[in-house]
């Protein structure tokens, strides 16, 4: 028989899930969660609802810096101006998480944790170098949002711990994001395939930094630093982008699937990633 | 394990009531509480058909526990005529011939409210996105569309 429980601190949430006996089950936005628990996929004893834990659902900025609750739904992040002009990216990214009323639910943490390849908002957080925060019996620990997924559906979360906020750092001058994905339709699908592309440009326009982050052509998102390497030092031209999308090709390792072949992803990786970076480049031009 | 109490505001009425963990606000909101105006259709998030207004905020009552209702404010259909005056995007459905079977039509008229609450003077694009959660196979997304911006144009005055 299931149980619920809705904690009102971290520290009793800790408790809860350390005590707990048979397995557990986050609920933050619940738009996955719930959708496994009516097919049967998971069969949790217990369901521990964050959401009346305060600071599990808003958007904070600190010295230019932000901070997002676990919990905060994607209608929650794409109203915040000030995230919008500093991460457009990670905002679009988020925003494209199913439909309007999947957004005012579904979180950053229950994308990250529900570990699908194609989650949308993680290709753009890793760009983005963002962090969570972990926390369990044994602590609290910071960690890079890439270091979460390990595979489909799985985490590097021990049992018991949960990601109470993320962490986006504050953005050096003519600095800017971008996340495009590829689906079959114009809205609510899963991605085929998705980049996220965040760059730092010099007074001149040359890229001096730059992270490329692919999504849905392996396992997990992936970190290209071969695609980045291709920007840096360059203003975008057909050459660069051109390198770029080879780049971001040779890290392809997808499956073929009802949404695309092998190929046909291997292909379009390339192209999302040359267009992403166009956007970022655009973005960071006139963000001064 | 035991049920659990649920104090919540229901278009606009304290309501309270006993519930297992797992059944979803849409389960308690038709088996329950006797509300049938939100439809089952999808039970996975993707057809809108179960759409009601939580704080303002425009979600799939069946992607929601009924036990996360507590102390939160609900809006469903019952609540958007005020007796037997309809809503403006109610008359404005009818006037368009804005459905057929009928099914989507609740979810369909609740997203419309949310909005319009949000964003009075919708393009026609902004509109078609915002109800991209709103499945009707009857295929009446052109007359759907049609109705609610007519509604909103009402609503503004013009």
């Amino acid at each position: 028989m299931l149980g619920y429980t809705a904690p009102s601190t971290v520290e009793e949430a800790i408790r809860i899930l350390a005590e707990a006996p048979g397995t557990a089950k986050i609920l933050s936005g619940g738009t996955d969660l719930l959708v496994q628990l009516r097919s049967g996929r998971t069969k949790p004893d217990l369901i521990v609802d964050i959401k009346k834990i305060p600071g599990m659902s808003g958007i904070r900025e600190r010295d230019g810096a932000f901070v997002i609750g676990a919990a905060t739904p994607g209608a929650v992040i794409g109203e915040c101006e000030a995230l919008k002009r500093v991460w457009p990216g990670v905002v679009e990214a988020a925003n494209l998480i199913g439909s309007t009323q999947v957004q005012g639910r579904a979180s950053l943490a229950g994308n990250l944790c529900n570990a699908s390849p194609a989650a949308d908002s993680v290709p753009a957080l890793i760009a983005a170098r963002a962090t969570c925060v972990v926390v369990g019996a044994n602590g609290r620990r910071e960690v890079p949002v890439e270091s979460i997924p390990t595979g489909p559906g799985r985490t590097s979360l021990k049992p018991g711990e949960f990601i109470v906020e993320f962490h986006l750092p504050k953005r050096p001058a003519r600095s800017a994001d971008a996340y495009l994905r590829f689906i079959p339709r114009t809205e609510m699908d899963i991605a085929v395939v998705g980049a996220g592309v965040s760059v730092t440009l010099d007074p001149g326009g040359a890229c001096t930094d730059a992270r490329v982050v692919l999504g849905a052509v392996a396992p997990t998102a992936i970190l290209v630093p071969e695609a980045a390497a291709a920007l840096i030092g360059h203003t975008l031209d057909e050459t660069v982008l051109a390198a770029l999308d080879q780049a971001a090709r040779r890290a392809c390792k997808p499956i073929d699937d009802k949404r695309g072949t092998i190929e046909y992803r291997t292909k379009v990786a390339g192209v999302m990633a040359r267009r992403a970076a166009v956007i970022a480049y655009e973005r960071a031009g006139v963000r001064r | 394990m035991s049920k659990h109490h649920v104090s919540t505001t229901i278009n606009g009425e304290p309501t309270e009531f006993l519930c297992e963990p797992q059944l979803t606000l849409l389960d308690v909101l038709r088996d329950e509480l006797h509300l049938t105006g939100s439809k089952e259709g999808c039970s996975s998030g993707d057809c809108g058909a179960c759409s009601v207004m939580v704080d303002g905020r425009l979600v799939c009552s069946c992607l929601m526990l009924a036990v996360e209702a507590e102390g939160h404010a609900i809006e469903t259909i019952e609540g958007l005529a005020r007796g037997k005056d309809l809503h403006p995007l109610q008359r404005k459905f009818l006037e368009h011939a804005a459905l057929q079977c009928g099914f989507c039509t609740p979810g369909v008229l609740i997203a419309a409210k949310a909005l319009l609450d949000r964003n009075p003077n919708p393009t026609e694009t902004e509109a078609r996105y915002w109800f991209a959660g709103n499945l009707c196979r009857c295929t009446g997304y052109d007359k759907i569309i049609r109705a609610v911006l007519d509604a909103a144009a009402e609503l503004r005055g013009e």
